[in-house]
Formats: structure tokens, C-alpha cells, sequence
């Protein structure tokens, strides 16, 4: 766990903001606190809030003074639309660069797109019905 | 009441050994050079911080623990241990080192008396002592008590020492290699009680080693010595940038590795990894991934070997 190329505390804050998106962690839900976090992944507790603060920062989480950190309401959207942003940049260019390389013509990926069934009918977005 | 963490400062010590001649048990004298173990070494240890002391056998760790815990004086330059402001010279100064308490491998106990005797000792001399934590930690080390630290096996005797310096809750508690002897489950379960006392009881802590693999996600701070010169004192996220491994294609890699110092270079076949210093830029990181260039981070560990071969290096050269 976190032991990918960036720092410790960048891969904490993109755990945390994955967690959110997928709903595992719900709005106004409590965050583990620092002390946990450090000794459920023996990290030091300073890098643990050094992710925190940052998230604080973006709005993901807030802080309720003596109980700890929580999802902020909002959080899941602000970050959906984010990552949607993001996706078709950092997820789908280099994907289709790749079909380039590989001469898959369009027609057989827009073929593949369609006929392809979407994951519990679309995801997380049944899900808040 | 709790006493504030202590900070560090090392300007300019250095530390030279005199030749000295000693009396054996045989009765003949034997001579023993001395050396420079500290030459010119200035680093901090910030208040507050885990910081790794990382060095090679003999660089100058136990040394520069020695000045701090006022255990002997530099030849010349300053040290300064205190609460942050407060800073003193910690040498004969007992409201300085009554707030030190280093844990040594070789154990600061009472060999021939029951472990009790030396707990009772500790509770006296550390203002901070909890002895119910102490016997909650020598329970979940299941160490014996009732015995001699000079009857337990090495490893409990570590865990005796870890014990002290965790109950001792001291404003600055330096650990030097005190878990050599634990065995894995040992070691992890001090860890575990480290992040935990820590968390809830914010100190300085000082963990000297040269097994930095398990040990570098507990570190805020790292500190490296070499050859008793301080290669590099900073936060522990700046040491992690301070390389970057490449795997993936010769050409690809060789060109991506040319703007950079090369630490280390292995070939796999037609594959390479290398290891080089710094971070790559933006326009070479995009570069890396055009041409299936693998980009990771370099574990601490392989970064101080780097880092402390390479000086070996360039002595050997001069």
C-alpha cells in the first residue's frame, strides 16, 4: 500500500478522493484519524495529515474541531466532475494513441463501445436513486 | 503536565579521538589509535519530528547520539538540545539531559538485578515515566520480568530497551539500533507502539539504522552521515525525490537517463533500469510515457546505498 512513485502523501489524498468517488466513504462520513491511518499502514502521522490538509484545502474533507475529519457535503460531485474532466484527457487520448499504434480502425472501437454492456447499469449514478 | 519536544542542533562538531594506550587483563598495554569520528557535521533535528539518523557502520551515528545525550563533548564546534528556543549545551546540564533518554543496544540496565529494579530506576530519574505503559509494553514483548536482563535471550533484552525508551515518554528519546535483536514480529509490533505514543504524546524522536527498508515511512526527518560529515539533512519526502528509477527500453532509457547522474545502471536482457538523480521534468516525464518507459520512485534504502557508495567512491579517487 503507497508505495507507488509519488510522494506518501499524494497517493493518501488519491486513496481518499478514490474512496469518496466510488461511495465507500459517504458525505459527512468520518475520515480514520491520523494516529489511525499511521498505524494501519505504519506511516508517520505527519504525512498521514499532510493529505489531510491538503484535501481540507480542496474541499474534499473539513474538519470538526475535537472529533476529526469528515467527508464535506458536496465532495463526491465536485469531485465527479473533476475526474469526468479528467478522464477523457488522462484516460481515453492515451487509450485511443494506443489503438493508433496498434491500427484498430474507429469503426471497430465505436463497434466495441456500444456493444459493450455498462458495469450495474451505469455505474454509481443508479446508485443515488 | 508534559514537558515541550526537544530540537537538535549539531554547527560544525567535530570529534577526534585521541591515540591512547590502555591496560589489558593480561597485564600488557595496548594501543589504541584513535581517529576523526565527527569532522565538521551541522545538521538539526527538529522538535516535534521522527527523524531517521542514517549512516554506514561507522559513519558517526553513536558519536553525534553521544553529544546529544551530553555523554561527552566535541572537540570543537557547538551542539544545542532543548526545548525550541531554549536551546543549550547539553553537557552537564541536567535539565537538558534529565529530558534525553537513549536507548543503546548494548542496554542501559542493570544487568544483575530484576528487570523490576531497573523500571524503578528509570521512573526516578525521567519526570515523564508511565510505568503502567511500561508494563502493558513488556507484557505485549512477553518479556520475563521476574528475570536478570543478563538471563534474556538478545532480542528481549531490545525489547527491554524499547520499552525504557517508549515509557520514558522524554521530550527527545533516541533509539540507536535497539531493534537489531527483535525478531520480525517484535519489530513491528515497537513500530506499531512508536506511531501509536508518538500520536498521542508528540515528542522528538531520534531512530538511528542502517536498515533503512522498514524503518523510511516512519521517518519525517532524515539525517545521513557519512564517513562523520552529514551527506544530507532534510524532510524525508525531499530525500524520496532525490531519485527516480527508469525501467523499460536501452535507447529509450539511456537517452531519458542522459540530462541526469547516473546512481546505478542494470541490464535485464534488452531491457535497463537505472537510477538516476532528481526528479524528471514534465516534458520527460511525458516523453517517458510516449516510449513505454516505466518511471518509479527509488526506495530510501537504495538511495542511501547509492548516495554513501558514491562518496566512498570519490575518496577512494582523490
Amino acid at each position: 500500500m503507497f508505495d507507488g512513485p509519488e510522494p506518501i502523501y499524494v497517493q493518501i489524498a488519491t486513496w481518499i478522493r478514490a474512496q469518496v468517488l466510488s461511495g465507500e466513504l459517504g458525505e459527512e462520513e468520518q475520515v480514520m484519524s491520523t494516529t489511525q491511518f499511521a498505524t494501519t499502514f505504519r506511516i508517520n502521522p505527519a504525512t498521514a495529515a499532510k493529505a489531510f490538509s491538503g484535501l481540507v484545502e480542496e474541499g474534499v474533507l473539513y474538519k470538526r474541531r475535537g472529533l476529526g475529519m469528515f467527508v464535506a457535503p458536496g465532495a463526491r460531485q465536485k469531485l465527479l466532475a473533476d475526474h469526468r474532466k479528467r478522464y477523457f484527457e488522462e484516460v481515453l487520448d492515451p487509450a485511443l494513441t494506443q489503438a493508433d499504434i496498434l491500427d484498430i480502425p474507429v469503426a471497430d472501437i465505436v463497434d466495441y463501445v456500444l456493444g459493450r454492456t455498462p458495469r450495474s447499469g451505469g455505474g454509481a449514478a443508479t446508485k443515488e436513486k | 503536565m508534559s514537558i515541550a519536544p526537544f530540537g537538535a542542533a549539531l554547527d560544525s562538531v567535530a570529534v577526534h579521538y585521541p591515540t591512547s594506550w590502555r591496560m589489558t587483563q593480561q597485564g600488557t598495554v595496548a594501543r589504541e589509535t584513535g581517529g576523526t569520528a565527527l569532522d565538521g557535521a551541522t545538521c538539526t533535528f527538529p522538535a516535534g519530528a521522527i527523524t531517521g539518523l542514517l549512516g554506514r557502520n561507522g559513519a558517526g551515528k553513536t558519536t553525534m547520539i553521544g553529544l546529544l545525550a551530553g555523554f561527552r563533548r566535541p572537540t570543537s564546534g557547538t551542539v544545542r538540545v532543548g526545548p525550541e528556543g531554549y536551546e543549550r549545551d547539553p553537557w552537564e546540564n541536567p535539565a537538558i539531559v534529565s529530558g534525553v533518554q537513549v536507548v543503546r543496544e548494548s542496554g542501559d540496565v542493570m544487568p544483575d538485578e530484576k528487570v523490576g529494579v531497573t523500571l524503578r530506576h528509570y521512573g526516578a530519574v525521567r519526570p515523564e515515566w508511565d510505568a503502567d505503559y511500561a508494563e502493558r509494553l513488556l507484557d505485549l514483548f512477553e518479556v520475563d520480568t521476574r528475570k536478570n536482563p543478563a538471563s534474556l535471550s538478545r532480542g528481549k533484552r531490545s525489547a527491554l530497551g524499547a520499552t525504557i525508551g517508549l515509557a520514558s515518554r522524554a521530550p527527545l528519546t533516541i533509539f540507536d539500533e535497539v531493534y537489531l535483536g527483535m525478531d520480525a514480529p517484535t519489530r513491528y509490533a515497537f513500530y506499531d507502539e512508536l506511531l501509536k505514543d508518538y500520536a498521542e504524546h508528540p515528542r522528538t524522536i531520534i531512530l538511528s539504522s542502517h536498515l533503512v527498508g522498514e524503518t523510511e515511512r516512519l521517518f519525517e526527518h532524515v539525517v545521513v552521515v557519512d564517513r562523520g560529515r552529514v551527506l544530507l539533512a532534510e524532510p524525508a519526502e525531499d530525500m524520496r525525490a532525490r531519485g527516480t528509477s527508469l525501467t523499460g527500453n536501452a535507447t529509450a532509457v539511456d537517452h531519458l537517463a542522459a540530462g541526469h547522474r547516473l546512481l546505478h545502471r542494470q541490464e535485464l536482457g534488452p531491457t535497463v533500469m537505472v537510477t538516476v538523480e532528481g526528479s524528471l521534468a514534465e516534458q520527460e516525464a511525458a516523453e517517458a510515457a510516449d516510449s513505454g518507459v516505466q518511471v518509479g520512485s527509488v526506495p530510501l534504502q537504495d538511495l542511501f546505498v547509492h548516495l554513501t557508495s558514491t562518496t566512498a567512491q570519490k575518496e577512494s579517487e582523490r
